[in-house]
């Protein structure tokens, strides 16, 4: 079976980054907004059609797209 | 020490130098407000792209000067601002950083400051927003941070204006210290490995400005900027394995493959146990905060598209409605101004430069600054207030289709007031590829200048109710060919793998009018200052063209004429056939005349084709131009009956479709070009945009007006 990444989350759900499949760029930028191995992430919305999710880390809100999210594996807590 | 060290300003004994530095949205921009209460000078110097803004002040005995630097997450160089900040920290010459922090996210806010902390400055840390911390029930022990961290953290807020003075206190107190010595603690693996690379470093004697330990932390970390220096040092060849296996063992350590990962985490359990350590969350946190529930509505699946689109036409309606009662007023100052200072000069030609050529021109530039600082105060309130990031979130998935970036409507939307800020709004896109696709698109959106030409065409084609419609397709289709030429430059020009769309979505704060007025200020005194030079010399050359060589028999040969006539309506018509006359043997209608067969195929007869010409000075021109060509007296506006009867009286149907495509479509007007090639980054982008905006017109005009000759 596939991991589970953000994009397979349901809204208000809670999960833990497992992994980061991001290239260097874009990981780095991850990891600069709190996105990093062992991170709570809450998903709190997604835009039409879930083209584009919004996610809380910390106390942080994050916007990002559903390629993007797809870099990011998860697990449930 | 008065020698000259830094360019920017002479180093006096007690002048500090400050660097501001900062993650967005964590109030810098209101703690510069705050600290420098005088506004003694505000200069703005250009870096590279983005705009660094140095504020001048004194505080007892001493000169501070403090760069305000663009807001950066980490030195990770994503963006143009954290390029700017990064190389500024790097290469600039300062006395000591101030790192602004957001007291409510401090687990966050630290990661940048772990990574200010390896860079063997001094530093002094303001815990800014602490009226917030206290209103969520955050508490901060900030001298036990202070003693943890080795770095004075003093508690202030800038919108309360506490502890501004402790912050200047502990500026001067760390001035006066020798260098800070970082208290940064890695985990013990990585500490290993620093603590071998320093021994060696040590043995060696290598000699560096930094400390060993920081050297080491860099060389862990892959710094280019000390690989470089190092690597020309002979001790490389034998440290080089050393680092090798050094990285391995972090890496291992880490089970990640990325050393710049396994030292961000390093940076986060660092400041995790900062964190559990000096703060004391005393009320348990609320489970919905006030911005989660106002986004639940404004970015509603459903609703939050139309409630946007709302909030976007009220803007537009203000813009119009407000704008245009000062408008009158700034029309009659300068014809009263043109008046008083056409009647102190005694020669003629001087007199019609300066009043028919700058005063005019800049006028008409003038003109539109209450439309312009509406538009800015509306941008400055979606700004400040968060709501910006949430439109970009909604319309990331339609703009993505087209292969614009969500953030890409900002100055789009700007681009129906004016170009030019919208040109300069474009830098909020964090990557190159992204920004010049959205700077070429702008230009689609019509600009407020071009309003008068579609008034007068709407006007004289169309009955009244309908031209309002017209109006509208009008800004419509100019979008719509926008989007499309997006998707068909994303296809070829603009080839490339998509950019990741990660971006923070702030809390909602309500704006500070303080910084929304010296915002809009500053904006617009630009607009003032840059499209006004600009659009003055502009208007000098047209006057020129339009004026010379003079024709002194012909001149002779009417004046007789309207002598003669005692008909005063013969009068009028004589002298409108006089400028006519006038104007054809002009270099302007030289012009017309012979570039009169290229625009043939579109319809346009050569009056046409100089009003065109004209309007690449600036668009207000077309109008003016169309009104001297079509003979009805220089002095004319959108409204005038009479224009309007010459326009649909002399110019057929589909020839007035197709002038009106080509004014939506091609080259924005002298200024706007000049700030799109400064924004775009070179000359040769000006030439693309010519070649792109050009053919696009031709060809689309040359289609509608095949297609309207058959109406």
């Amino acid at each position: 079976m596939e991991n589970m990444t953000l994009v397979d989350c349901e809204k208000t759900s809670k999960v833990k980054v497992i992994k980061l499949t991001a290239k260097t760029d874009l990981k780095q930028r991850l990891i600069s907004f709190g996105i990093m191995k062992d991170a709570e992430i809450e998903v709190l919305e997604h835009a039409l059609a879930k083209s584009t999710i919004e996610v809380k880390v910390g106390k942080m809100r994050i916007a990002l797209r559903a390629e993007e999210a797809k870099l990011i594996e998860v697990e449930a807590i | 020490m008065n020698d000259v060290l830094g360019k920017t300003c002479p180093v006096i004994a007690n002048h500090i130098k400050i660097a501001l530095v900062g993650q967005p949205n964590v109030g810098k921009s209101m703690l510069i407000n705050s600290i420098s209460n005088a506004h003694l000078h505000v200069g703005n110097f250009s870096g590279v792209t983005v705009d660094k803004t140095e504020v001048l002040f004194d505080y007892k005995d001493y000169h501070f000067s403090v760069v305000d630097l663009p807001g950066t997450y980490a030195f990770t160089d994503y963006t143009i601002e954290e390029r700017v900040t990064h190389e500024y920290l790097c290469a600039e010459s300062y006395d000591l950083i101030i790192n602004v922090v957001d007291s409510t996210n401090l687990a966050k806010n630290l990661q940048l400051t772990s990574e200010l902390m390896s860079m063997n400055k001094n530093v002094v840390i303001a815990l800014n927003m602490s009226d917030e911390a206290d209103k969520e029930g955050i508490e901060i022990d900030a001298s036990y941070m202070s003693e943890l961290l080795g770095i004075p953290c003093v508690k202030v807020s800038a919108v309360t204006k506490m502890g501004i003075e402790e912050l200047l206190e502990a500026v001067i107190a760390v001035k006066e210290k020798v260098v800070q010595s970082s208290k940064l603690i890695f985990s013990e693996a990585v500490e290993e490995e620093i603590a071998q690379i320093v021994w060696y470093l040590d043995k060696h004697k290598y000699g560096a400005k930094n400390s060993y330990r920081n050297v080491a932390i860099n060389l862990l970390k892959n710094n280019k900027r000390t690989y470089q220096r190092i690597h020309d040092n002979p001790i490389w060849t034998e440290l080089q394995p050393i680092l090798i296996e050094a990285s391995k063992h972090i890496e291992l350590h880490h089970d990640s493959d990325d050393i710049k990962e396994a030292f961000a985490e390093e940076y986060a359990s660092f400041n995790r146990g900062i964190v559990a350590e000096v703060i004391k969350q005393k009320k348990q946190e609320e489970k919905k905060t006030l911005t989660e529930k106002i986004d639940s509505i404004l970015i509603h699946q459903l609703f939050g598209i139309p409630i946007f689109l709302f909030f976007m036409w009220s803007l537009f309606q203000l813009t119009f409605e407000i704008g245009s009662i000062p408008m009158d007023w700034i029309d009659g100052f300068f014809s009263w101004f043109g008046d008083i200072v056409g009647s102190t000069i005694g020669n003629d030609d001087i007199r019609s430069l300066i009043v028919d050529g700058i005063i005019a021109g800049v006028g008409a530039v003038v003109l539109f600054v209450p439309n312009i600082i509406i538009l800015f105060i509306g941008i400055a309130l979606l700004e400040s207030t968060g709501y910006m990031s949430r439109v970009a979130f909604l319309l990331d998935g339609f703009f993505h289709k087209f292969g614009l970036h969500g953030q890409s409507f900002i100055p789009l939307v700007t681009g129906f007031g004016c170009s030019i800020p919208a040109y300069m709004s474009a830098r909020i896109l964090k990557n190159d590829r992204d920004r010049l696709l959205t700077l070429f698109i702008i230009g689609f959106m019509s600009c407020g200048a071009r309003l008068p030409v579609y008034v007068l065409f709407a006007g004289a084609f169309f009955s009244p109710d309908m031209a309002g419609n017209i109006l509208f397709a009008i800004y419509i289709s100019g979008a719509m060919i926008g989007l499309v030429a997006a998707k068909i430059l994303k296809l070829t020009a603009f080839k490339g793998a998509d950019e990741p769309f990660v971006m923070e979505m702030p809390k909602y704060r309500l704006p500070s009018a303080k910084l929304v007025w010296h915002t809009v200020l500053t904006k617009t005194m630009m607009y003032l200052k840059k499209a006004g030079t600009f659009i003055a010399a502009a208007s000098m050359l047209i006057w020129f063209l339009s004026n010379y060589p003079k024709n002194l028999v012909l001149t002779q040969e009417y004046q007789t004429k309207i002598e003669q006539t005692q008909n005063k309506s013969e009068k009028i018509i004589l002298s409108n056939k006089f400028e006519e006359a006038k104007l054809e043997q002009s270099y302007l209608g030289t012009i017309g005349k012979f570039s009169e067969p290229i625009f043939e195929p579109l319809g346009f007869d050569w009056k046409m084709s100089v009003a065109l010409q004209a309007g690449l000075a600036a668009k207000e021109v077309v109008v003016s131009t169309l009104g001297v060509l079509y003979a009805v007296g220089g002095d004319v506006d959108a409204k005038n009956s009479s224009l309007i009867d010459a326009i649909s009286k002399n110019i057929p149907f589909a020839s007035a479709i197709s002038f009106i495509v080509v004014i939506m479509i091609y080259l924005p007007c002298l200024a706007a070009s000049v700030v799109f090639t400064r924004e775009a980054g070179g000359i040769k982008y000006f030439f693309y945009l010519l070649a792109f905006t050009s053919i696009t017109a031709y060809v689309m005009a040359f289609i509608a007006y095949n297609v309207a000759l058959f109406f």
